[in-house]
């Protein structure tokens, strides 16, 4: 079959990132042509702030290397500017006569420095900040000459200054508003910026309006710019003008083929153009009245956009919240949404002039709608995704300025931290990833995703816990280019739809097994891959219990074979000792199947129970057999113990029973799957040796009754349980802790704990459906009562049908 | 020499499934994907030697239950950006039997 034509104008970023995602859905559906009118392959734009202060080289920062085009037999076109688009024969042509036909087209041409039209301004000297040459120029002009005016106090304006000044310049900034960035900051925070930058030795003229530009009018310099004149009368002299008063989206090529624009070239969510055939991405577009300016909007234009040119047919572009940052080193700003405040608007404001930091949030509506922070952004990322989310943030609100480390609800280190590391230090424990690893690769292979850091390096990939430092360095490094993930993030790449979203199609179409879920919501893959797998499985199991199918295929090896995996292949045996109690009887068996299997270790848990180490898979099926015990689910996403303390049949302290309502907990909730592992424990008074603050549902025994907490973790992040409420019985107790687990059953992600789950709804919610709610719960109780019925012990199915589980039994043949 | 040995129906590997042949060459795991194509690797991860064949079957990949590294069954080699390369063995279908190239 011969392959359709795809012709890109615009080598830049948001072009080949189209290109990028297209060759990762589609790889063989085009054959594709690119043409650049720069004469480099696409570069990292947003880095030749830091090539100019010298941080950088070009070489760093190129994002696909000319090898790159050639590996992916994309056809390259550079210092090729596309001047003619003829829309009926579908060809575009180049200003040097290169042509291509097309069947799709992809216009991606940026946008252009605005010059200010004064007089003066087409001579020499007097340039824009937009590309690699720009740059040149501009450290060029530094070799050479000693005065620089920069017009506009703009992110551009103040990096390109920045930049100056290190290549040895006296700068001075030209700002017609009463502060810099203003349209980024309020006006505090833009006066203590404007100290910093002083500090840098910068210089600032502040209201101040150019008239005009003056040139040389003979002499060696003769046609270049020497001064610039402001319309007060005030002259400054200038070898070098930069003007930054803003960006024009660059759209007279697909004006002048006929396609509509409108300051922009106005697409669709999907990202047409009114030409079927054409799609344009990136800052030359207009989106529902928007052009953007920043990156992280144009690559989620350039996602939606791969889908369709894939012709999935997936996928809307719904416009974009951006963040932005500056990129001048040493200083630390962040500002989000909007921040102008306003009539029904509140603010809540932090300020310490001497220590120099000012935090600003405007919020609602009961939701934050706006931040500035300056000189302490640790927090940005956490304020910006509260805002993309739209959480209601009353329960935090007295704790919201202190920051995200205030709740002690994550491990996330703050920029402080991320920039006080050294080269050396690591991030991540897991893997092994030190900061200058990360910081390399980010610049290096063009990072601009969490994601992107997590496959490279591996930093963050294992348990997540650095997750937070791994943010704020990429922020640091991409300034306003990082956007952090929206928390209702598709499931994975096989779809678009988030995990609440799932859940509800198969809720709503009554969705039995993952074929017919993966096609009814129009899965890209043809069987998933190991994330989503896995996540639906779960969901069609708990949404509809006995009637769902259960795939085995679709379940992490441990859930398979019902035993965990080791690092060497062998498999780890945990028998159930309900409550942590256990028999002589009980005892003697395990020690005899351990001697009969020759198992390598033996060993208490942290769970109250026996493990038998090192098992080979051939053996796992005998050794139930002969244990005659049932499986502890020490290997699943599902109830796993239930630990106990000694209680009152025994301690001189114990109010009440605990051990045996530990055993009966154990018992009534055996064999339940969940979204991630669940653990209760059980103390018979408040000295809790049974450590119930660390568990999913902790339970603690006081004269008159009991006491739940919920929503504990002992692991990553330790979290202590909150409470939820006192209760007189120990049935109440099960029915109390049973709604509980079955909504965060319903409702939770897939893999997420308890905690992490409540941290989304909140705890006041689960107190209206559990608490408030008596026949809610009575309800989601007898729902988990139903899931759970008939559930039989594992490992005793497998004994009993050996031959339909083949996977346990090697093939030998002869040697 | 190397020579087709037989191993066992096809209907004996779960479709998105493996089952390991114990050979004089090592454990080789034979994977059968969702529309019934057959493949066979070193049960070695070539990161630190997971045994493959435990690992969650999808397309023409495998991801390693160890790690999550993700393998391409025809080749072994590990998806990009991770490096690395398990050994293929030849394997056919034959009036409804897998046959193994040793
Ligand atoms: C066997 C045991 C350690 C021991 O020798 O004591 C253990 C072993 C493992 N734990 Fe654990 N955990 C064990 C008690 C704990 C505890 C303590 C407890 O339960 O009181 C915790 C902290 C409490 C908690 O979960 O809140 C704990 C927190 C974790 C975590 C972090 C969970 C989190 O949400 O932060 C993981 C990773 C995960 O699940 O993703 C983990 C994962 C693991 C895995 C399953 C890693 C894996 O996926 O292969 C380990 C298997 C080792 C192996 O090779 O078989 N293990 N693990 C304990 C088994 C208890 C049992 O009887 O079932
Ligand atoms: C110095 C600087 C710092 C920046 N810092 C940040 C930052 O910190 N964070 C952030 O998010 N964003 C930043 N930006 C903005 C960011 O770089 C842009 O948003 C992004 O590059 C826009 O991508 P694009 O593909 O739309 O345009 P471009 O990257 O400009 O690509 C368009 C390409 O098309 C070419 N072209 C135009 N017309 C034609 C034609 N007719 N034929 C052939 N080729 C053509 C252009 O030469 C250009 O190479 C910065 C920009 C600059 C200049
Ligand atoms: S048993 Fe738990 S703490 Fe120990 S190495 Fe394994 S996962 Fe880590
Ligand atoms: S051993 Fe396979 S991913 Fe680590």
């Amino acid at each position: 079959m011969q392959k359709m034509k795809l012709v890109v104008v615009g080598n830049g970023m948001a072009g080949m990132r189209v290109v990028e995602e297209l060759l990762k859905i589609a790889p063989d559906l085009y054959d594709i042509t690119v043409f650049g009118d720069e004469p480099y392959p696409n570069y990292n734009r947003i880095m030749l702030s830091p090539v100019l202060a010298n941080e950088q080289t070009i070489d760093d920062i190129i994002l696909n290397t000319r090898e790159w085009y050639a590996e992916h037999n994309i056809t390259l076109h550079t210092n090729a500017r596309v001047d003619r688009i003829y829309r009926e024969s579908r060809v575009v042509y180049a200003e040097d006569g290169t042509s291509a036909p097309y069947d799709r087209l992809l216009i991606a041409t940026g946008s252009k420095p605005f010059m200010l039209p004064i007089p003066g301004a087409e001579l020499k000297g007097v340039i824009g900040y937009r590309d690699i040459k720009d740059t040149n120029d501009m450290i060029a002009a530094a070799k050479t000459h000693k005065h620089a005016v920069v017009i506009g106090g703009g992110l551009l304006g103040l990096e390109a200054a920045n930049g100056l000044k290190i290549q040895g310049m006296d700068v001075t900034v030209i700002h017609k508003n009463d502060w810099l960035l203003e349209r980024q900051l309020d006006k505090t925070a833009g006066k203590m910026l404007q100290l910093s930058l002083e500090a840098k030795g910068l210089n600032f003229m502040l209201n101040a309006n150019t008239q005009q530009l003056i040139g040389h009018e003979s002499g060696e310099y003769q046609g270049c710019v020497k001064a610039v004149q402001l319309d007060d009368g005030t002259e400054l002299s200038a070898d070098l003008v930069v003007m930054a008063v803003g960006i024009r989206p660059n759209y007279a090529l697909a004006e002048s083929a006929g396609i509509y624009c409108n300051r922009g070239i106005v697409v669709n969510d999907t990202m047409q153009t009114y030409d079927p055939r054409v799609y344009a991405v990136g800052e030359c577009v207009s989106h529902r009245g928007t052009s953007y300016g920043l990156v992280a909007p144009l690559f989620e234009m350039a996602k939606v956009c791969a889908t369709h040119l894939a012709n999935f047919g997936i996928g809307l572009y719904k416009g974009s919240v951006t963040s932005t940052k500056l990129k001048v080193t040493g200083i630390d700003l962040f500002s989000a949404g909007d921040f102008s405040g306003g009539e029904d608007t509140e603010e809540i404001v932090l300020h310490d002039a001497v220590g120099g930091v000012y935090k600003k949030l405007i919020i609602k509506d009961d939701k934050i709608i706006g931040s500035v922070l300056y000189g302490d952004t640790a927090d940005g990322a956490w304020y910006f995704q509260m805002l993309r989310d739209r959480k209601p943030i009353h329960e935090i609100r007295d704790m919201l300025m202190f920051g995200e480390d205030s709740l002690g609800n994550t491990g996330h280190s703050g920029q402080d931290k991320a920039a006080a590391m050294t080269d050396e230090m690591e991030v991540c424990g897991c893997n092994g990833v030190c900061k200058g690893t990360i910081v390399k690769a980010i610049k290096e292979k063009g990072l601009f995703t969490i994601d992107d850091v997590k496959k490279q390096t591996k930093a963050a990939s294992s348990c997540g816990s650095c997750t937070g430092l791994v943010e704020q360095i990429l922020a640091s490094a991409l300034g306003g280019g990082y956007a952090p993930p929206s928390t209702a993030k598709s499931v994975c790449g096989c779809t678009d739809k988030n995990h609440e979203e799932v859940r509800e199609e198969i809720r709503r179409h009554k969705y039995l097994n993952i074929p017919d879920a993966m096609k009814g919501m129009n899965w890209r893959t043809p069987n998933g891959c190991a994330t989503c797998r896995p996540a639906l499985n779960y969901y069609l199991l708990s949404t509809w219990p006995h009637e769902a199918v259960d795939d085995p295929q679709s379940r992490f090896i441990n859930e398979r074979v019902h035993a965990n995996i080791q690092k060497d292949g062998t498999y780890s045996v945990i028998p159930r000792m309900y409550g942590g109690v256990t028999t002589p009887d009980q005892l003697r068996k395990i020690a005899d199947v351990a001697d009969k299997y020759a198992v390598p270790m033996v060993k208490v848990t942290g769970g109250q129970r026996i493990d038998l180490l090192g098992v080979k898979k051939e053996d796992l099926t005998n050794m139930w057999a002969d244990l005659d015990m049932p499986s502890g689910y020490a290997y699943a996403k599902g109830l796993r113990t239930v630990k106990t303390c000694v209680g009152s049949e025994f301690c001189r302290f114990g109010t009440q029973d605990s051990t045996k309502l530990g055993i009966d907990i154990e018992k009534a909730f055996d064999h339940m799957w969940a979204p991630h592992k669940v653990k209760f424990a059980v103390s018979g008074c408040p000295r809790n040796c049974a450590e119930s603050g660390i568990k999913d549902v902790g339970i603690i025994g006081v004269d008159s009754g009991w006491e739940l907490y919920v929503g504990g973790n002992g692991g990553i992040k330790t979290e202590v349980a909150q409470f939820l409420c006192k209760v007189k019985t120990a049935e109440e107790v099960i029915e109390y802790s049973g709604a509980f687990i079955q909504i965060y059953r319903e409702e939770a992600r897939y893999l997420d704990r308890t905690v992490h789950w409540i941290h989304r709804v909140g705890l006041d919610y689960v107190k209206q459906r559990v608490l408030d709610d008596a026949e809610g719960r009575k309800a989601a109780f007898e729902r988990l009562l139903y899931a759970l019925q008939g559930a039989t012990n594992p490992w005793a199915e497998r004994v009993e049908k050996r031959s339909e589980h083949k996977e346990f039994d090697i093939i030998s043949i002869p040697a | 020499m190397s020579s087709w040995i037989k191993i066992v129906p096809l209907g004996d590997i779960p479709k998105l499934g493996s089952r390991v042949v114990r050979s004089s060459k090592g454990d080789i795991a034979v994977f059968r994907t969702e529309d019934d194509k057959v493949f066979a690797l070193h049960d070695k991860c070539p990161h630190k030697g997971g045994p493959l064949s435990q690992g969650i079957v999808y397309g023409d990949k495998v991801a390693c239950p160890l790690h999550s590294w993700q393998i391409h069954l025809a080749d072994g080699h590990a998806v990009e950006p991770d490096e690395g390369q398990t050994a293929c063995f030849a394997v056919k279908v034959e009036d409804g039997s897998v046959y193994l190239e040793i």
